[in-house]
């Protein structure tokens, strides 16, 4: 169990830069603290690593209060990424990355091999890199280098301050995905500041929305998209919000599955029946394998001697079950289907979405969290 | 041609005083490197020292030559070194502070606060901060800064010959008491070499302890 928590009230006649913050974040989690610049994101994150002292208030990483520990030590045991990257020039990149484990006394040929193993992980062969210097690498490659460096003594806990904010857009959703996969076998816990709703959305468990040192909101993606505590949130989130949580649905989670089978030898009159039965505009029908081959809509079945072959039209357009919500609702607009076979890895009809049915599930899910 | 023959001619003698001059300003400048880094480095911690300690330093060196050797006899008699190589070599040491303090100063000042604060979030104590980031960073500036006292330094060293510290300077005041252009020309032409060389030297030593890292960004 890892237990966060943060209070924080400054009594002082100055500004007041956080305010009386508290949540708890469960380990292996990554909690993104959302607001706009100026709301104390960044102040709360660097009070967990003390780099700013806390006027009052505790935190506590695993159970244990941090101000018990000396700050030296907390930091060597805690990631930290900034958003200007920070690799030290005048080192090489297996240096930069071997900073943490040289100050925790590590053995160099440990140090070294773990460089190996990071560079591995992110891409980056180590003959090629280890001895560069960061003026000799990309942006992205030095954004690479800066998270690796965190991660170099494996740390339980680490701390992003807007570790993607400076790498073109393109770049940016590459890195993001590469680290959401080191993190599902990583499961650091992971406190990131952003002011990139659509990054929050995308990589936090949960987000905590500041405004003016308070905070506002901590949630779930799915319920704050949902469920917005008041109307700074809502406005924050935009009126696009639901768009948004399109992102957060996999297609598995929204398709219809209780439909007939339509096969390519069946006659047209089967077809016809399990279309109104079904209550949609089309349905899709299957060959052999189970592969979708064809689509029939309710007009063309009207020829009761063809089989259903003869009457249908061709796919347009197909999506992966572990495709998100977005990407299908994108097909479905740019193809004009209302009715969307959704496949597995190999091809074969799994079920359908249509405009109901997303709807559908995007009220459900917010019902239930 | 006269000038020339004359160099000839007196090939070991301005060897010695070379070596002499030579002594005087590294001496001095090492004294001077010893003091006036670690001054350098530690009045980065407070706005207000620094201020006050760039001041004296640079009151320092507005002080002639000429007067601060004479200002040393009375102070160094009673120790009878009123005259000759240390009070040559401790104006340099003065006059080697402000360069040396004031690039240290704000090559340390200067270094990227995203460094310092990545430093200080991965844990680095101030002192391995300093060693590991901040000084490495620092040193192409503190070198210039002490190539700029080395220089100077051979100037001002050469006027040391008037309190008998030998060295170049004193075929310059001979040059001038006999008037013998000879002597003079002799003077002012080693000096200059001198320094030269000195300078093309340490940017040598520059360039060998500065981090590649860093270093194309430095010389561009």
């Amino acid at each position: 169990m890892e237990h966060l928590t943060k209070i924080f009230g400054s009594r002082e006649r100055g500004i007041v830069a956080v305010d009386d913050v508290s949540f708890e974040l469960p380990k292996g989690e990554i909690c993104v603290l959302l607001g706009p610049s100026g709301c104390g994101k960044t102040t709360t994150m660097k009070m967990i690593n003390r780099l700013i002292q806390p006027t009052s208030g505790t935190v506590f990483i695993d159970g244990e209060d941090t101000s018990a520990v000396d700050p030296i030590r907390l930091r060597r045991s805690i990631g930290y990424v900034i958003q200007q990257i920070g690799l030290f020039p005048n080192k090489t990149v297996a240096e930069n990355i071997c900073v943490v484990p040289d100050l925790l006394g590590w053995d160099r040929r440990k140090a070294r091999s773990r460089a190996v193993e990071l560079l591995e992980l992110v891409g980056m062969p180590p003959a090629t890199f280890m001895d560069r210097y960061p003026k000799e690498l990309s942006g992205g490659q030095q954004q690479r280098v800066g998270v690796i460096r965190a991660l170099a003594a494996d740390p339980p806990v680490m701390l992003m301050d807007e570790p993607f904010g400076a790498i073109d857009p393109i770049n940016r959703e590459i890195i993001q995905d590469e680290f959401l996969r080191m993190q599902g076998a990583l499961k650091k816990t992971i406190i990131f500041v952003s002011h990139d709703l659509n990054e929050a959305v995308k990589m936090a468990n949960r987000i905590a929305i500041f405004r003016n040192g308070r905070l506002e909101q901590f949630a779930t993606p799915a319920e704050l998209l949902a469920r917005p505590a008041n109307d700074f949130v809502a406005n924050f989130l935009g009126s696009d919000r639901a768009l948004k949580r399109l992102a957060l649905v996999s297609v598995a989670e929204a398709m219809l599955t209780d439909f007939e089978i339509i096969h390519e030898d069946d006659p047209a009159a089967r077809a016809e029946a399990a279309l109104r039965a079904s209550g949609l505009l089309a349905l899709p029908m299957v060959d052999a394998e189970g592969r979708p081959s064809g689509m029939l809509a309710q007009g063309d079945v009207a020829q009761t001697q063809a089989t259903a072959a003869e009457c249908s039209r061709p796919v347009h357009a197909t999506v992966q079950i572990s495709a998100d919500l977005r990407n299908a609702v994108a097909l479905m607009f740019a193809q004009d289907m209302p009715v969307l076979p959704c496949v597995d890895q190999e091809g074969r009809l799994k079920g359908i979405l249509t405009w109901r049915s997303i709807v559908r599930s995007l009220s459900v899910r917010g019902a239930d969290s | 041609m006269e000038v020339l023959q004359f160099m000839i001619d007196n090939q070991e003698v301005i060897g010695e005083r070379a070596l002499e001059h030579l002594s005087i300003v590294f001496v001095a400048v090492a004294i001077a490197i010893a003091t006036a880094v670690p001054i350098g480095v530690a009045i980065t911690q407070s706005r207000l020292a620094a201020d006050v300690v760039l001041y004296a330093a640079s009151m320092l060196i507005t002080v002639p030559s000429i007067a601060l050797f004479g200002l040393m006899i009375p102070l160094l008699s009673p120790i009878g070194h009123g005259i000759g190589y240390v009070p040559a070599v401790i104006a340099v040491v003065l006059y080697s502070q402000l360069p040396i303090i004031r690039n240290t100063y704000t090559a340390i000042i200067d270094v990227d606060p995203a460094l310092r604060e990545a430093a200080i979030g991965m844990g680095m104590s101030t002192l391995q901060r300093l060693r590991e980031i901040e000084i490495p960073l620092a040193l192409p500036v503190i070198m210039a800064g002490i190539r700029t006292a080395v220089v100077m330094n051979i100037g001002i060293a050469a006027i040391a010959a008037y309190i008998g510290a030998g060295g170049l300077g004193t075929f310059i005041s001979r040059g001038i008491s006999q008037s013998d252009p000879r002597q003079l020309i002799t003077g002012a032409i080693a000096v200059s070499l001198l320094a030269i060389a000195a300078d093309l030297l340490l940017a040598l030593v520059q360039r060998l302890i500065t981090s590649a890292g860093i270093r194309r960004e430095v010389e561009a």
